[in-house]
C-alpha cells in the first residue's frame, strides 16, 4: 500500500517512491530521481504528477516546477515512444554527428524536438552523451548507439517499429 | 557497448579489470576486490591519508586538486555528519571515461567510496551519475546490492564496528551540475545553481555537513592506491603527478578509445601511436586536450607531456583527459562556434558576465561564420571573453571563455579569411543548422 492514498503510479513505482522518501537525510533529495522516474512511466512530467510529488515530499507545486524546469532531460509535454536524442557535440560534429541528424530529420519527417504524428519516435538534438570516442553517437530512450552510420541509423528505426528495439519491453 | 581498446604502452592500473566481468562481485573478489577496504580499516585514517597523499593522486574531474590533500581538509570532529559525494556527472564535451569505469569495475569505485569515508570518518557516500547513464547507474545500483549482500555495506563493515552506506542517485540532464556545489544542491533537490565560495565543501556542504566531492575516476584510484603503496602509484608518473590516468582519445583518430596511460606520456605519441594517427591519411590541424574547455593546441604544439603542470605551461589543461584531435578539413570558427553554443545552452544564467557573454560570443561567431563578419568583430569576441574570465560565479565561465580566446588567438587568419569571404575549409555543417541548434 502507497502512502498516497490515490496514486496516479503504478503499484511498483508507488512502492519504490515510499522507499525513496526515507533513504536520504533530507526527503527533499529524491526530487529529481521522482521526476525523472515519473517521467519515464507516464512519458513526461504531468500536472497530476506534479502535485503527488509535490504532496509525498510536502513541497509546495511551485517548488516542484522551478526545480523541473531546470533539468534538460524533464519535459512536461509527451514526446514519441522511442525519443531519439542524436549527439552533435565536438568529437561527434567531427564524425559526421549533423548528417546524422539530417539523416534522421528526413527519415522521420520530425524537427529538434518534434514527434511523428504516429507518436513512435520523436527527435532531439542533444549535447554531449558521454559517448565521444564511439562517435558519432545517439541514445534512444536510454539506449546508446554508437559508431553510427546513416545506414545504420536505419536498421535501428526498423528494430524499433518491429518492438525488436535495445530496451523494448 | 563502448568497444575496449588496448595498446603496448597502456599501464593498467584503474582499467585492470576492464573486460574481465568485474562488475559481477565474485569476480571483483577474486581479483583482489574488497582487500584495500580492509586494509584501510586495519591501518586506520591517517594512513589512508598518508598513503593517498604520496600517491601524488590529483583530481580527475578537470581542476587536478591533490586529493589526500583534500580528504585531508575535512575537520576530525564535526557536529554535522560527513559525506563523500562521487562526482559521475561526466558531461564536458569530449569525456567518456567515467562511463568505462562504471561499465567494467563499479565495485572499485564503490570500494574508493568506503576507503574515501573510512578517511574523513564519514558513515554516508553518494553516487551520483548523469541521467543519461541509466544503464550504469543500473550496473552500480546492482553493485552497490551485492556488496550489501554479502555485508560489505551497512552495519560494522568488514567486522570494524564502523557502518557505512551508499545511495546512489540520478541526475536529469544538466551539464552545470557537474560543478562540485551544484551538483549537492541537485542532490539536495533543487536547481542545480553553483554555491558561494568559501565556505568550501570540505567544512560546509552537503546538508551543511563536511564533505569530499571526487570524480568518479579519482575514487577509483583509491583501492588500487592501497594496494600498491603511494610511493609505487607515483613513481608510474611524473612529478607531482602521480600515476596513470583515463584519457579518452576522440575525434579525427584510427583507433579512438579510452586508454591508461602514464601522467606525463607524450601527447604526440598518445595521438599518433597510441590512437593509431590522423584518420584516413590526413594531416593533424589541432588538438582539444582535456575536454571542451580547454584551449586548443596546434599541429606543432603538441610536444608535451600528458600531465596537469606541463599542460598548464603549455597554456591549456590536462582538463577531464579528454583529447579531441582535429584534422586539417576542419573550420577552427565552425569548432569554436559549436563549442560556444554548447556553453551558451548550459550557462544557468546566474552571472551576467556568462549569461550575455556566452550569448554575445554566439551570436558574433554565428555571423563571422556565415560570411557577414567584421574586423571588429573578432576584436569583441576577445574582449567579450577576456571579461568573462575570473569574473563569474563558477568556472563555467571561464571554461567558455578560455577555448574561445585559444581558437581566436591561435587561428585569428581563419577567422579573417570567414570576414574576407576567402573559406578556406569543407563545412562540416551548415549555418541555418548551427543556428537551430539551440
Ligand atoms: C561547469 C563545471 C562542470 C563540471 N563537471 C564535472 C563533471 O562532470 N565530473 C567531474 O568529476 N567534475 C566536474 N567538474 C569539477 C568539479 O567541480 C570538481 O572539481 C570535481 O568533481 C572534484 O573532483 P576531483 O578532485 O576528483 O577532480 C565540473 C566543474 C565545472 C565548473
Ligand atoms: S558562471 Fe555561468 S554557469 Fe556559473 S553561475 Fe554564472 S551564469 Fe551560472
Ligand atoms: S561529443 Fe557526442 S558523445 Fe561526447
Amino acid at each position: 500500500m502507497s502512502t498516497v492514498a490515490n496514486t496516479i503510479f503504478s503499484p511498483e513505482l508507488a512502492a519504490r517512491f515510499d522507499h525513496l522518501v526515507t533513504i536520504y537525510p533530507l526527503s527533499r533529495s529524491a526530487l529529481v530521481p521522482m521526476l525523472l522516474y515519473a517521467q519515464d512511466e507516464i512519458g513526461y512530467v504531468s500536472d497530476a504528477a506534479v502535485a503527488e510529488i509535490a504532496q509525498r515530499l510536502d513541497l509546495v507545486e511551485l517548488e516542484v516546477r522551478n526545480v523541473l524546469s531546470y533539468y534538460s532531460m524533464l519535459r512536461t509535454k509527451p514526446a514519441g515512444k522511442y525519443n531519439v536524442q542524436v549527439c552533435t557535440n565536438i568529437s561527434c560534429m567531427l564524425r559526421g554527428g549533423y548528417k546524422i541528424l539530417d539523416h534522421c530529420k528526413e527519415t522521420l519527417g520530425i524537427g529538434h524536438k518534434q514527434t511523428t504524428p504516429d507518436g513512435v519516435f520523436s527527435l532531439e538534438e542533444v549535447e554531449c552523451i558521454g559517448a565521444c570516442c564511439w562517435a558519432p553517437a545517439m541514445q534512444i530512450n536510454y539506449d546508446f548507439h554508437e559508431d553510427l552510420t546513416p545506414e545504420k541509423v536505419d536498421v535501428l528505426f526498423q528494430m524499433y517499429r518491429d518492438g525488436q528495439g535495445k530496451d523494448v519491453k | 557497448m563502448p568497444t575496449l581498446v588496448s595498446h603496448p604502452d597502456e599501464v593498467k592500473v584503474i582499467s585492470r579489470r576492464f573486460g574481465q566481468g568485474a562488475a559481477d562481485i565474485e569476480k571483483y573478489l577474486e581479483l583482489d576486490g574488497y582487500k584495500a577496504v580492509q586494509r584501510a580499516i586495519a591501518e586506520g585514517p591517517e594512513w589512508i591519508i598518508n598513503t593517498m597523499k604520496a600517491s601524488g593522486l590529483r583530481g580527475r574531474g578537470g581542476a587536478g586538486f591533490p586529493t589526500g590533500m583534500k580528504w585531508s581538509f575535512v575537520p576530525k570532529v564535526s557536529e554535522k555528519p560527513k559525506y563523500v559525494l562521487v562526482n559521475g556527472d561526466e558531461s564536458e564535451p569530449g569525456t567518456c571515461k567515467d562511463h568505462v569505469l562504471f561499465l567494467h569495475d563499479p565495485h572499485s569505485i564503490i570500494e574508493g567510496t568506503m576507503i574515501a569515508g573510512l578517511a574523513i570518518g564519514s558513515r554516508l557516500g553518494f553516487i551520483y551519475l548523469r541521467g543519461e547513464y541509466r544503464y550504469l547507474l543500473k550496473i552500480v545500483e546492482k553493485a552497490v546490492a551485492d556488496a550489501y549482500a554479502k555485508g560489505f555495506l551497512g552495519k560494522n563493515i568488514f567486522g570494524s564496528g564502523i557502518d557505512f552506506d551508499i545511495i546512489t542517485q540520478t541526475g536529469a540532464g544538466a551539464y552545470e551540475v557537474g560543478e562540485e556545489s551544484a551538483l549537492m544542491e541537485s542532490l539536495e533537490g533543487k536547481r542545480g545553481v553553483p554555491r558561494i565560495k568559501p565556505p568550501f565543501p570540505a567544512v560546509v556542504g552537503l546538508y551543511g555537513g563536511p564533505t569530499v566531492i571526487n570524480n568518479a575516476e579519482t575514487i577509483a584510484n583509491a583501492p588500487h592506491i592501497l594496494l600498491m603503496g603511494g610511493e609505487a602509484y607515483a613513481k608510474l608518473g611524473t612529478e607531482r603527478n602521480g600515476g596513470t590516468r583515463l584519457f579518452g582519445i576522440s575525434g579525427h583518430v584510427e583507433r579512438p578509445g579510452v586508454y591508461e596511460l602514464p601522467m606525463g606520456y607524450s601527447l604526440r605519441k598518445a595521438i599518433y601511436e597510441v590512437a593509431g594517427g590522423i584518420k584516413d591519411g590526413k594531416k593533424l590541424k589541432a588538438v582539444v586536450p582535456g575536454g571542451s574547455s580547454c584551449p586548443v593546441l596546434t599541429a606543432d604544439e603538441i610536444d608535451v607531456g600528458l600531465d596537469f603542470d606541463q599542460m598548464g605551461k603549455a597554456g591549456t589543461m590536462l582538463g577531464s583527459g579528454g583529447i579531441v584531435v582535429l584534422d586539417e578539413t576542419v573550420s577552427i570558427v565552425e569548432f569554436a562556434l559549436r563549442v560556444i553554443s554548447f556553453y551558451q545552452h548550459e550557462s544557468c544564467g546566474w552571472c551576467i558576465p556568462c549569461r550575455e557573454g556566452t550569448d554575445w560570443i554566439k551570436k558574433t561567431l554565428t555571423r563571422v561564420h556565415a560570411g557577414g563578419g567584421s574586423k571588429k568583430d573578432i576584436d569583441n569576441v576577445q574582449y567579450l571573453a577576456e571579461n568573462m574570465m575570473g569574473r563569474t560565479f563558477c568556472p563555467l565561465g571561464d571554461a567558455a571563455a578560455m577555448p574561445t580566446l585559444g581558437f581566436v588567438k591561435k587561428f585569428r587568419k581563419e577567422f579573417e579569411e570567414y570576414i574576407d569571404g576567402k573559406r578556406v575549409d569543407t563545412p562540416l555543417i551548415t549555418i541555418d543548422q548551427l543556428v537551430g541548434a539551440h
